[in-house]
């Protein structure tokens, strides 16, 4: 049977190569942290990556909030008003920003708009060799390309997700209170009288901020360690993108299922 | 592109994501209303506390003057004890009735402190002698059921 055999070979060394990637990342993590001292000590590197990935995606990550607050104006007044309840649509709207659609939305953006092009720029920076010629003049890689790039996007990342929520809610609150004519003061009252700071806001920041080292580690290390060809590293980008996508649904069921989970 | 226009430009961006923030945690949220300055404990002993959470509103007169700070079941007496931390600018006499209510027919549930008239305050770790429980709306149903029920032959 030796078709079946090349079958579980090529099987057992497909999940031994996603194992040893595995292992990889998280050792390209504690470079990065290694090296992230000399990032810090540098500003003006962080400050063009802060730069890159967030003031770059101010716009996307803008208008996509007020579209989706807005949607979900129009439909939670659909529901609630079934129930008679229409006032609830401020809770409705800042609930599902705050606690899920923020911090998911916002991440899947920023992996597509930001961290795909963090994977490009290293990718071609390792294609075209400058990352060894960097190596030959005694700079670090690590430190000068890889470490700012991957703080930048932590950073970015939860002021993102923040942004993308205000939006959402002032998209909600011009759907229910200046078109509909849901009554505003209703509207802020009912959703600050539910939205908690600590069970809710605080744990979406701190949702974004756990897809943002995700979201950052992925795309550094595809780029760093991309195929040096111009097929490598477009392969490279779309496994940013997927690997991101699938990451952070993931973090997100675990982190939910312990952040809200009622007594 | 020139350092100082990204410089502003970062600067620009963090400066609204923090703005973002405080906007979630003042506007959206309740970071305001929920901090009081110093806090003092009371606790009072429930036959059944309903659905009333942790965090949940203590409210005098319809103003939140405290929140539940902690919320177990005595073995002992087989009641709910409730911890509560109240405002200090607020104190109440020692015949001070705490019941637990509900705000709307619907709406999230609370401890409601009725005054009493007595001249002794209450002192922080005491406990509230007068309390009375959550409104189970399956009890009042049936209830209101049975009563109907009792009356209607009378009727005829």
């Amino acid at each position: 049977m030796p078709k079946l055999r090349e079958l579980l070979v090529a099987l057992g060394s497909r999940v031994t190569d996603r194992i040893w990637r595995l292992g990889f990342a998280a050792r390209f993590l504690c470079m990065i942290l290694v090296y992230s001292g000399q990032t810090f000590l540098r500003p003006q590197l962080l400050f063009r990556e802060i730069w890159f990935s967030g003031v770059l995606s101010l716009i996307i990550i803008m208008v996509s909030g007020l579209f989706v607050g807005l949607v979900l104006g129009l439909q939670g007044y659909d529901t609630l008003q079934r129930y008679g309840s229409s006032e609830a649509l401020g809770v409705l709207v800042a609930l599902s920003l705050v606690r899920e659609l923020g911090p998911v939305v916002a991440g899947l953006l920023f992996a597509s708009r930001a961290g795909s092009a963090v994977t490009a720029e290293i990718g071609l920076m390792k294609a075209t060799e400058q990352l060894k010629a960097m190596d030959m003049m005694a700079v670090n890689p690590m430190a000068r390309v890889v470490a700012p790039r991957f703080w930048g996007g932590v950073i970015a990342m939860p002021l993102l997700a923040a942004l993308f929520s205000m939006m959402g809610v002032f998209g909600g609150y011009l759907i229910g209170v200046v078109f509909i004519g849901v009554d505003e003061g209703a509207f802020w009252s009912q959703m600050q009288s539910s939205v908690d700071f600590r069970e809710d806001v605080l744990n979406g920041i701190i949702k974004s901020f756990v897809f943002g080292i995700a979201v950052s580690l992925i795309a550094v290390f595809e780029g760093y360690d991309s195929i040096p060809t111009a097929e490598g590293v477009s392969r490279a980008i779309t496994r940013t993108v997927v690997t991101s996508a699938l990451a952070i649904l993931a973090l997100d069921f675990v982190l939910t299922s312990f952040m809200f989970r009622s007594l | 592109m020139n350092r100082t226009i990204l410089d502003l430009w970062v600067g620009f961006f963090v400066a609204i994501g923090i703005v973002a923030l405080l906007f979630l945690a003042l506007k959206v949220g309740n970071l305001s209303s929920s901090n009081f300055a110093e806090t003092y404990v009371l606790q009072a002993k429930f036959d059944n506390i309903g659905g009333l959470k942790v965090r949940g509103p203590v409210k005098s007169a319809g103003v939140v003057v405290g929140r539940v700070a902690n919320i177990h079941f005595d073995p002992a007496t087989y009641e709910a004890v409730v911890t509560m931390n109240l405002d200090t600018r607020y104190r109440f006499p020692k015949d001070t009735f705490a019941s637990i209510l509900t705000s709307g027919l619907l709406g999230e549930q609370y401890i409601g402190l009725d005054v009493g008239g007595d001249e002794k305050m209450l002192k922080a770790g005491d406990s509230i002698a007068k309390t009375q429980s959550a409104v189970v709306l399956e009890k009042l149903i049936s209830q209101f059921l049975f009563n109907k029920a009792s009356e209607t032959p009378a009727n005829k």
